[in-house]
């Protein structure tokens, strides 16, 4: 009984911080220019993907074939394609595909290395052995490498490129809640709910997974911005998403050929790709500095 | 030392071992007919079952591995799908382009980076710091195939000063391909410069922390020898083992910007095999590519141990 009073009065700490701790992280990432700018940015692109068919003029797959090849002007604010497809409107309509894909695939593998790093490293013995040596295995081979393994045996598309993310980051994610168990399990908190007869399912969740959100949403959102960059190099590289699906890397795949001509169809798009991820960089870099001091 | 050797030798052979079987499980035993994809849609059952048997495809699936894993040790990766030619030869030649451009490439980052983050962390916030920092950051944020085509519109189009083109002739040694391989190494530069940047000013700043930094100051060592005497030295021990870290991005980095360029390397040759779903040569390309960089990830680890005493006899 005692200990559960010292326990539910003290050791608790990380929890009961928890609302004034975002509001610091807030105050930290407003406070520096850099990431303030960066928040601004992805703030633009997500409200741009929420938007999106109502600020696109056009329909991402539109051909208006007497207006092939136009310069960026009024009727067409980035240009037009060789196939008269109006190059704004596929931007702004691409960065619903980049977010669900990127966000999504994000999501799952900080859920997915949650869970698995939570689980096999409190249980700790052969279990946490072999999850993470099957984790060494998969990190052994670099990302891209991974990614272009399992897509060239499932074949391109957008659930493939889905899996892929998750595939790729779910390791990581859990290597990185991994070492935050290693130090909070031996803590007094910890020991504490175990004794008290808690269930494991209270112990992971209440008491260690708090310790672990500021590291996993660092991590998080640098994982979003290699995820953006991932499925923007596999569009390039004709192994994600499919034509013709306005993806940002796929566009610039489609004007490389017709640069020349079409410069605006190359750099528009690949101007939006670098955008989103130096914000999310940017935003990343501030989170990291709020949380991890 | 010796021991050290030992346990990491063993624990790369053992995180290859598994690679293999994830490279094998991943190509051979999901959804797919192999029979299928060679022959064709129009094939006959009687043809696809004759080079089922031909391919040891209707052996129990253990025993595809072993073989096939048998097969590679030994040097015999045998034909691809596609070309019908011999793979070891051809992923012999582009593993060689491959190594030549990424040479290069750490030749000129390396250096360069080393340097930039070292200044910036000696900086600390101030604006030579944001300069490097801000400009890392962004460079980070580039993906290859767009600083590469912004440079081949710069350097080759408006300028004329370099190919677009980097389809370099088979057996070309560094000098004679060189004007093909700057604009490739400079845009897989750029992004590992970025990397290796931050990570060196990290180390520079964490390094300036230590209490024995501020011992060696008081005792009136002059600045610049606490800094090269002490923090250099502590500093840039990580770096190593930032470079073996770094190595993944760069072979990720050089698969895309071999095909921004067109360069005959085993990026251009993995998205190939991917293009004809060319299995074993996928499987092939793939194996040598991890196998390269757990070498690597050794070699920095033995340089790391060799440099640090503390890991070597610990």
């Amino acid at each position: 009984m005692a200990l559960e009073t010292i326990d539910r009065r003290g050791d608790l700490a990380p929890v009961e911080r928890a609302p004034g701790a975002w509001r610091r992280v807030l105050r930290a990432v407003l406070g520096r220019p850099t990431s303030a700018t960066g928040l601004a940015i992805v703030l633009l692109f997500a409200a741009t993907a929420l938007l999106g068919p109502l600020i696109a003029p056009y329909e991402a797959n539109e051909q208006v074939l007497a207006e092939r090849r136009q310069p960026p002007s009024a009727t067409h604010l980035f240009g037009t394609d060789r196939l008269g497809r109006d190059v704004f409107s596929r931007v702004v309509l691409g960065s619903r595909d980049i977010f669900a894909l990127a966000g999504l695939g994000t999501l799952t593998a900080v859920l997915l290395g949650t869970v698995l790093g939570l689980a096999a490293s409190y249980r700790g013995g052969w279990v946490e052995e072999l999850t993470f040596r099957s984790f060494d295995a998969l990190l052994a081979i670099p990302a891209l490498l991974l990614a272009l393994m399992l897509l060239g045996t499932i074949g391109p598309s957008r659930q493939s490129v889905l899996l892929v993310i998750a595939v790729v980051y779910t390791p990581i994610v859990a290597r990185v809640v991994r070492s935050v168990v290693l130090a909070v399990k031996p803590r007094g908190f910890v020991e504490a709910a175990r004794m008290r007869g808690e269930s494991l399912v209270y112990v992971l969740g209440r008491e260690i997974l708090p310790s672990a959100l500021p590291a996993l949403a660092v991590e998080a959102a640098l994982r979003f911005s290699y995820a953006i960059f991932l499925v923007a190099s596999l569009g390039f590289l004709g192994v994600g998403v499919q034509p013709p699906a306005p993806d940002w890397g796929l566009m610039v795949l489609e004007a490389r050929n017709d640069v020349a001509l079409t410069p605006w169809a190359l750099y528009f798009p690949a101007g939006a790709i670098a955008l989103l991820v130096i914000g999310v960089n940017l935003l990343a870099d501030g989170l990291r500095r709020g949380l991890q001091g | 030392m010796a021991r050290f050797l030992i346990r990491r030798t063993g624990f790369l052979l053992l995180t290859l071992l598994l690679t293999s079987l994830l490279i094998f499980g991943m190509t051979r035993l999901l959804p797919g007919d192999v029979a299928r994809v060679i022959l064709g849609r129009e094939a006959g059952e009687a043809a696809l079952e004759a080079l089922r048997e031909e391919l040891g495809l209707n052996q129990p699936a253990p025993l595809q591995y072993l073989a096939w894993l048998a097969d590679f040790v030994r040097g015999d990766w045998g034909e691809s799908y596609s070309t019908r030619l011999p793979i070891r030869e051809v992923v012999v030649e582009r593993l060689g382009n491959s190594l030549m451009l990424a040479g290069l490439t750490l030749a000129m980052a390396v250096p360069l980076a080393v340097a930039l983050g070292v200044l910036a962390g000696l900086r600390e916030e101030r604006p030579a710091d944001q300069v490097i920092s801000i400009g890392a950051l962004a460079v980070v944020g580039l993906p290859e195939f767009v600083t590469g085509l912004v440079l081949i519109e710069i350097f080759a189009f408006r300028l004329r000063w370099l190919p677009a083109n980097s389809s370099i002739a088979p057996g070309a040694g560094v000098l004679e391909a060189l004007p093909q391989l700057v604009l490739p190494a400079l845009t897989a530069t750029l992004v590992l410069l970025a990397y290796i940047v931050r990570l060196t000013r990290a180390g520079v700043i964490e390094e300036l922390r230590q209490d024995y930094v501020r011992t060696a100051a008081l005792k009136g060592l002059a600045p610049h020898r606490v800094i090269v005497g002490h923090v250099l030295r502590n500093a840039l021990l990580p770096t190593v083992t930032v470079i073996a870290i770094s190595l993944g991005w760069l072979i990720s980095g050089l698969i895309v910007v071999e095909n921004v360029f067109n360069y005959p390397g085993l990026g251009r040759l993995l998205t190939f095999a991917i293009d004809r779903r060319d299995l074993p040569l996928l499987q092939a390309v793939a194996m040598i590519t991890v196998l390269i960089f757990a070498l690597a990830n050794l070699a920095a680890d033995l340089i790391y141990a060799a440099l640090n005493p503390r890991i070597r006899l610990g």
